[in-house]
């Protein structure tokens, strides 16, 4: 379990993850704070349903992928905790994004 | 977002003397020094604040005791402090994914564009080597690295890990945990049998580079003070899980083990971080002390391209001091490459830092020799083990392509999509040019590397087509 | 060295599939292929099987890609059989969109008109943007409507080339690679191969499949390949969900997810770089078509050089001083591979080009 050895140096602030609320200390890395949340898996693979957490924590791995504000694949540890995010789990590939996404059943062959 | 008072120098369309990529020891001395000779400055950097990895948030530490995390990270505030106050403009969260020859494009929170900058210098630092065991992509398994950024970004551990690999890194990191009082399960160490007798063979030529090595004695010291469970020479290493880490496993001597953990942190050395300088066509080459790419660069940092200098641990791993100073020297260069300064100001600047960074850099041969991978930690035999974590592709199926006759790593790519994931092969070059040269007995540089493209990092479709 | 019946230079798609069809004929085949780092345009390609507007003032070359896109999908399923790589090959039609109406009006009528002198019907159709946006409702407000091919489709190219080495290996055929052949001599009845660094093979009967590399071969052995470089500039994106059920003519969804996109063409010379202004101008035009790609990522982009004659068609030559020597120059290897693995593979088994063949994509047609 991840946990921190001081108290938190920002404010908590509530964030939703997964829907439901969080709180977590506004600027802190999101990646961080995901983990000392518990939170995990992060995402599952594109390719092969794997599931898969942080490894690297500095921006090169791409594996702490997660849907941040309704924008899929952000790393997250190179984003900080901000009041009212919304922090969703991925499962596989990305969907085109909150602002177009079609039910799958309205897409046919033509 | 600007450092100090200085005016804003870098809209578009003007031309800025000097554009840095990378705000660690190496472009935030390169920064300092160019700025005071002169040069308009623009510093780009992914992290939102300034010191790259080795002094990541030293500016606002948490609020541990000093020892914890030790002088040689408290020293970097000095650094950053300096940098700040320069004048250099500094532009923190912002992602260089394109550069050329006299310009670079970026996007970040105010949005991107493109930069026209006479001399462009690339210090993106060292990412750790790639330790591709059989479960390394398994939840629960992290580098040392990372181990070491959670604790620096917000003091945060986890009790009871398994540390593995080799390296000094690796050392400070466990001794950092112990020193905080967190409980340590083991230390698995792959440093092979003979090294520190290869090493010390060459530590005639490191006498200057004593106190490097001292740290690094009174860190195992340390670490054996403290009663953790060290294993040496630990070979076969495994992480096993289903849906997360379970266990390690390992082999030493003929034995093999077993232990049951919930996180394991594995580190084998650092390499130079590539991706900009070969994006940009910087010549490379494989350095076969340090196992890794690196550009081929003259005394000053300057690239096979034409206004493209390289400095710091992308360049090749010589460390926080030394990086620093190659910056310092990379700043002079361009200085006097653009007629800022004459030559024997140049020179009488140049001359005591080329000293002091030849001194510092004595002590890594040693390093180099004690601390080199094993063979089989970097070049996987087990056809499970996956290479590519993007895009999950095992040896096996890297071999079969190379067995059938395969000209190189980008038909490699090709033909099984290692390396055409989201970390664009920063996470398996290094092992499929390993890989290849180890199936078809040549040697890396004949092997070659993975072509690598724009964008430098993923940017978006709206970020590329503009405003 | 090695000797073969049949030495094929080049191992992209054009040499991959003239060898796997000989070696399927049971003749014996040796593919020289070049080292790593070389202009391969199969390795750039879009993976277009690509019908529509091609022969627009060539009915032959029309009939040409409407019978290979025709026989596309049992040449997969034997490939996807033999190899075991599965080849995402998809024929369900593509749209090519135009911006503006007047574009639409002009595209559409040439396309109409030419039908007519096809002996293979396209069934090309007129598409309103109501018609795209029916299929792909993502489709952007900038579109005013398409042209519509049923026969066009998409393959994962990558992929194709595996298959294709590795069937043609299975079919005992030949790999060689890492020479580039420099030099290759006609002497007593065969041929002799050269690389820098001296004599790689000996064949019977040699077919130039070296792409761009033919411009330099061809003279060597009384042929004529007058084929120049234009460059494109590709994008591939991060995995997506599926949302394309069929291709847009330089947009299309790959079966791993990734978005892969670009409209470009260029006079560049032998240089693969990509640049910002096309890039940006390119992408540009991409999320014009498709907004929805505005917010997604990009993880690579590059420059491919396409294999061009001046007028855009293939070359196929049998060399009248050098009897065994043949050449193929080709653009769409992708589209025709289905007629090099077939066809062209027969008739260079029994030494002649028909008449079809020989007359309207022969190089002479560029000295009137």
């Amino acid at each position: 379990m991840f946990r921190s050895l001081t108290e938190p140096t920002g404010r908590l602030v509530t964030v939703s993850l997964d829907g439901r609320s969080v709180e977590l200390p506004e600027g802190d890395n999101l990646a961080v704070a995901l983990l000392r949340a518990g939170h995990g898996p992060f995402r599952t693979t594109p390719a092969k349903a794997a599931p898969r957490q942080p490894y690297c924590m500095m921006g090169v791995c791409f594996e702490c992928l997660a849907e941040i504000d309704g924008v899929p694949n952000r790393q997250t540890c190179q984003e900080r905790v901000v009041p009212g995010q919304s922090i969703r789990r991925q499962d596989g590939a990305r969907s085109t994004g909150s602002a177009a996404a079609p039910a799958p059943a309205a897409r046919g062959t033509p | 977002m600007t450092a100090g008072t200085a005016p804003q120098v870098a809209a578009d369309g003007e031309t800025v003397d000097l554009a840095i990529v990378g705000a660690g020891p190496a472009g935030m001395a390169a920064a300092i020094r160019a700025a005071e000779l002169g040069l308009a400055v623009v510093v780009f950097d992914d992290q939102p604040a300034p010191g790259g990895q080795i002094y990541r948030n030293v500016a606002h530490p948490p609020p541990l005791p000093r020892h914890v995390l030790g002088p040689d990270y408290h020293a970097g505030a000095a650094l950053v402090a300096r940098f700040l106050a320069s004048g250099a403009e500094y532009r923190p969260s912002s992602v260089v994914w394109h550069v050329a020859e006299g310009s670079l494009s970026h996007t970040g929170p105010d949005g991107g564009g493109t930069l026209a900058a006479r001399r462009i210098l690339i210090a993106t630092g060292a990412m750790e080597r790639p330790f591709p065991v059989p479960g390394w992509t398994l939840p629960g398994v992290m580098t040392a690295g990372a181990a070491q950024i959670m604790l620096k970004a917000s003091a945060t551990v986890v009790d009871d890990a398994v540390f593995a690999g080799s390296g000094p890194l690796l050392y400070l990191v466990v001794a950092q945990y112990l020193r905080a009082g967190i409980r340590i399960r083991a230390l698995l160490d792959t440093t092979p049998r003979g090294a520190r007798r290869r090493a010390l063979a060459r530590l005639g030529s490191a006498w200057s580079g004593r106190t490097t090595l001292a740290k690094g004695l009174g860190l195992l010291a340390e670490i054996r003070r403290a009663g953790v469970t060290v294993h040496r020479h630990v070979a076969d290493l495994a992480a096993v899980g289903t849906d997360r880490l379970d266990a390690v496993t390992w082999r030493s001597g003929s034995v093999r083990h077993r232990l049951d953990c919930a996180t394991l942190f594995l580190h084998q050395g650092i390499v130079p971080n590539v991706n900009t300088a070969m994006a940009v066509g910087c010549s490379h080459r494989w350095d076969e002390g340090q196992l890794c790419w690196r550009p081929t660069l003259d005394a000053a940092g300057r690239s096979s391209v034409p206004g493209v200098m390289v400095a710091g641990d992308g360049g090749g791993i010589a460390g926080a001091v030394a990086a620093a100073l190659s910056g310092e020297i990379a700043a002079i260069a361009a200085a006097s490459d653009l007629g800022r300064i004459d030559g024997a100001t140049r020179d009488r600047l140049l001359g005591p830092l080329e000293s002091r960074r030849r001194r510092d850099m004595a002590v890594r041969p040693f390093l180099e020799t004690l601390y080199r991978p094993a063979d089989a930690d970097r070049i996987p035999s087990r056809d499970e083990t996956l290479v590519c974590r993007c895009e999950e592709v095992d040896r096996g199926t890297l071999a079969d392509i190379v067995r059938r006759g395969c000209p190189g790593p980008n038909q490699i790519k090709a033909f099984s999509r290692c390396g055409m994931g989201p970390c664009q092969g920063r996470l398996c070059g290094h092992t499929v040019t390993e890989l290849f040269a180890d199936l078809t007995g040549r040697s890396p540089d004949e092997v070659g590397h993975y072509r690598i493209r724009m964008p430098i990092k993923p940017v978006t479709l709206g970020d590329i087509a503009g405003p | 060295m090695s000797h073969a019946a049949f030495a094929i230079v080049g191992g992209g798609l054009v040499g991959a599939g003239i060898g796997y069809g000989l070696a399927k004929a049971g003749h014996d085949v040796l593919l020289l292929d070049e080292g790593d780092v070389a202009f391969r345009a199969a390795r750039g390609n879009f993976g277009n099987v690509w019908v529509q507007g091609k022969g627009l003032n060539s009915p032959a070359y029309a009939d040409l890609s409407r019978g290979a896109a025709l026989g596309w999908r049992a040449f997969a399923d034997e490939l996807e059989d033999l190899s075991g790589v599965p080849l995402h090959f998809s024929q369900n039609g593509a749209f090519y969109v135009c911006l503006g109406a007047d574009e639409l009006e002009r595209r559409a009528d040439a396309l109409m008109a030419a039908e007519a002198a096809s002996r293979i019907p396209s069934g090309i159709e007129r598409v309103d943007r109501a018609g795209v946006a029916a299929v792909i409702p993502e489709i952007g407000e900038a579109v005013a409507g398409a042209t519509f091919c049923p026969l066009d489709g998409m393959v994962d190219p990558l992929r194709l080339l595996r298959a294709l080495l590795s069937g043609y290996q299975r079919l005992g055929g030949r790999v060689q690679a890492g020479g580039r052949i420099a030099r290759i001599d006609g002497e007593g009845r065969g041929f002799v191969l050269r690389d820098a660094s001296g004599i790689v093979a000996t064949a019977d009967r040699v077919v130039l499949a070296a792409g761009l590399g033919n411009a330099g071969l061809a003279p060597q052995l009384g042929l004529t390949a007058p084929v120049r470089p234009v460059r494109g500039q590709v994008f591939i994106t991060e995995k997506l969900r599926p949302f394309m059920p069929c291709g847009i003519h330089f947009i299309r969804q790959t079966a791993d997810g990734g978005v892969i996109c670009g409209e470009s063409s260029e006079e560049a010379g032998f240089d693969e770089a990509t640049t910002r202004p096309v890039l940006r101008n390119s992408a540009a035009k991409i999320t014009a078509v498709l907004p929805l790609l505005r917010h997604v990522r990009v993880v690579r982009a590059w420059g491919a050089l396409r294999v061009m004659s001046p007028d855009g068609l293939p070359v196929y030559q049998r060399s009248t001083s050098h009897p065994g020597a043949y050449l193929a120059s080709v653009h769409s290897g992708v589209t025709l591979l289905p007629f090099h693995a077939g066809p062209f593979a027969a008739a260079l088994a029994g030494d002649w080009l028909a008449p079809d063949l020989a007359v309207p994509f022969s190089p002479e047609r560029f000295h009137v």
